[in-house]
């Protein structure tokens, strides 16, 4: 399976999820979230972050269900599911995962024609540390 | 004649020469042999001597480097040379970028080319060594791997939020699929669709299917760009750069656009507004449109985005043969991406030539007025030709 491969501005949000804790960039200045996060404010250009604490919580905004040719882990749990999830609190940061039955299960343990557009979902940490979501 | 001195690049410069290789999902050249034929093809096309060649463009993806290509076709001294970035979203820019520098006086014969070898090549998603960190490292590792799967999420959300269907994407790999089995050129020539085929077809990413990805292809072709003045004297009539554009919306994130206010709202907007700006044409003069198509989901998307129809109705227009010959704005003539070959787009800018010259094996009875586009989804550029 591929790891993410960070880079500065990526680094804390992966640090806190190996924690799990789901966080997100927001303005030290303006207070306005972002993501994926980046050096400065894109509304006031301040330089000063902040990891924001999120509940979790979010609703499907869209998903699909890919089919080989995949890389072999990946194909291996074929078909499954990937979910972009809206946050509750910023609806409009929106983080790519997984629907899974229950932490830490793989990536094919919901059925596809279950999912819905809309459907209440929350974070699960698996061993991983990455941050994925299983039914509200 | 409409064009004045002081109004920017409007029809100040034409395409005049197009050259292409055989498109096979195999072809033994490498990708530098097909370039310079490709080149060499267009030039000769042009009835213009390599040498008198002083300008280049091409994709930042493009493999074979100006050194190479110069060195071995024979170009004379080259003033100006360029790279247009994100992949198929920089087709119409090179074409875009020789019109401004010869335009301004940069350069006065350009060539702009792209040569792949996608069909026997690599895929460059398998490629997990150079992982970009941005935006990779939110997406990879949840499996959303491929091209294919990013514009599958945005595909769910338009037809979710629109009302759009399967049968509307089947609207768009059919019209490409019959016009390339009027094309001889073309890879699916003698391979007819048909909707039971689309609807049975295997998943690639749900929800698009096998016959909306677009062909993986070796092949390269070439245009050659030139002052109005001196395209009178080449071979052909000239086809004059009317109006052209690139676009990056603000907070635009490329093909995983999930993270602004409107996702679905792509680079294609950006483009058109600069595009119709700069045009003493709207969408409803257009003729003919070559719309970038490595999935069949980008067409109602840019169908709306460059102005043919309003914000959720691209699915709906292509209904009752819309995008065929005979229909409201007939389509990627020569089979587009999905249905003659895919090169990153630039047969979308060789067969808008060919409509204009009267030329195509699809031919739009008194085709004036050709709309190419290059990918949405990604920073992207867009050429309105006319004859």
């Amino acid at each position: 399976m591929l790891t993410p491969v960070t880079d500065t501005d990526g680094a804390p949000f992966w640090e806190y999820a190996a924690r799990g804790e789901l966080r997100v960039q927001a303005c030290g200045d303006c207070g306005e979230p972002r993501f994926p996060p980046r050096p400065c404010c894109p509304h006031c250009q301040s330089f000063a972050a902040e990891w924001r604490p999120v509940s979790g919580r979010g609703r499907v905004w869209s998903y699909v269900v890919p089919h080989p040719p995949l890389l072999p882990d990946y194909a291996a749990q074929a078909p499954y599911n990937v979910v972009v999830v809206e946050l509750e609190e910023h609806p409009r940061i929106r983080l790519v995962g997984n629907l899974v039955s229950h932490a830490g299960a793989p990536l094919d343990s919901v059925d596809p024609g279950r999912i819905r557009i809309g459907a209440r979902v929350r974070v699960a940490f698996g061993d991983d540390g990455l941050p994925r979501w299983v039914p509200a | 004649m409409t064009a004045m001195a002081g109004t920017g690049i409007k029809d100040a410069t034409a395409i005049v020469g197009i050259g292409q290789t055989a498109f096979a999902k195999h072809l033994p050249q490498d990708e530098k042999t097909l370039a310079c034929r490709a080149v060499l093809a267009a030039l000769d096309d042009a009835g213009i001597a390599p040498g008198e060649v002083d300008g280049l463009a091409s994709y930042t993806m493009e493999e074979t480097d100006e050194v190479e290509l110069a060195k071995a076709v024979g170009f004379g001294d080259l003033t100006f040379f360029s790279k247009a970035g994100y992949g198929g979203g920089g087709s119409c820019a090179t074409v875009a970028h020789l019109a401004a520098a010869i335009a301004c006086g940069q350069a006065t014969v350009g060539v702009a080319w792209r040569s792949r070898k996608r069909g026997s090549g690599p895929r460059p998603w398998t490629d997990t060594a150079v992982q970009l960190p941005t935006p990779a490292q939110w997406t990879r590792p949840f499996g959303l791997l491929r091209p294919a799967d990013e514009i599958a999420m945005l595909t769910r959300r338009y037809l979710h939020e629109y009302g759009a269907t399967r049968d509307h994407l089947f609207n768009v790999a059919l019209a490409c699929r019959n016009r390339a089995n009027q094309n001889p050129a073309a890879v699916m020539y003698e391979r007819p669709l048909t909707r039971e085929m689309y609807m049975t077809s295997r998943w690639i990413s749900e929800p698009l299917c096998l016959f909306d990805n677009c062909l993986e292809t070796d092949g390269a072709l070439a245009c050659v760009v030139v002052g109005r003045e001196r395209a009178r004297d080449c071979r052909h009539r000239p086809v004059y750069v009317h109006s052209a554009a690139q676009g990056l919306p603000a907070q635009h994130h490329g093909m995983v656009n999930y993270w602004n206010d409107d996702p679905l709202t792509g680079p294609a907007w950006t483009a058109a507004r600069h595009l119709w700006k700069h045009a003493d044409l709207t969408p409803d003069d257009v003729d003919v449109a070559q719309i970038y198509d490595a999935f069949t989901a980008l067409i109602p998307l840019s169908l709306e985005g460059y102005g043919f129809c309003g914000r959720g109705e691209g699915g709906a227009f292509t209904e009752q043969g819309a995008l065929e010959i005979g229909g409201r704005l007939p389509l990627n003539t020569s089979g587009g991406g999905l249905s003659e070959a895919y090169v990153h787009g630039f047969n979308l800018i060789t067969e808008g030539v060919k409509q204009l010259r009267g030329t195509s094996t699809a031919q739009v009875p008194g085709a004036a007025t050709c709309l190419v586009t290059a990918g949405e989804g990604v920073p992207t550029s867009a050429l309105l030709l006319r004859n």
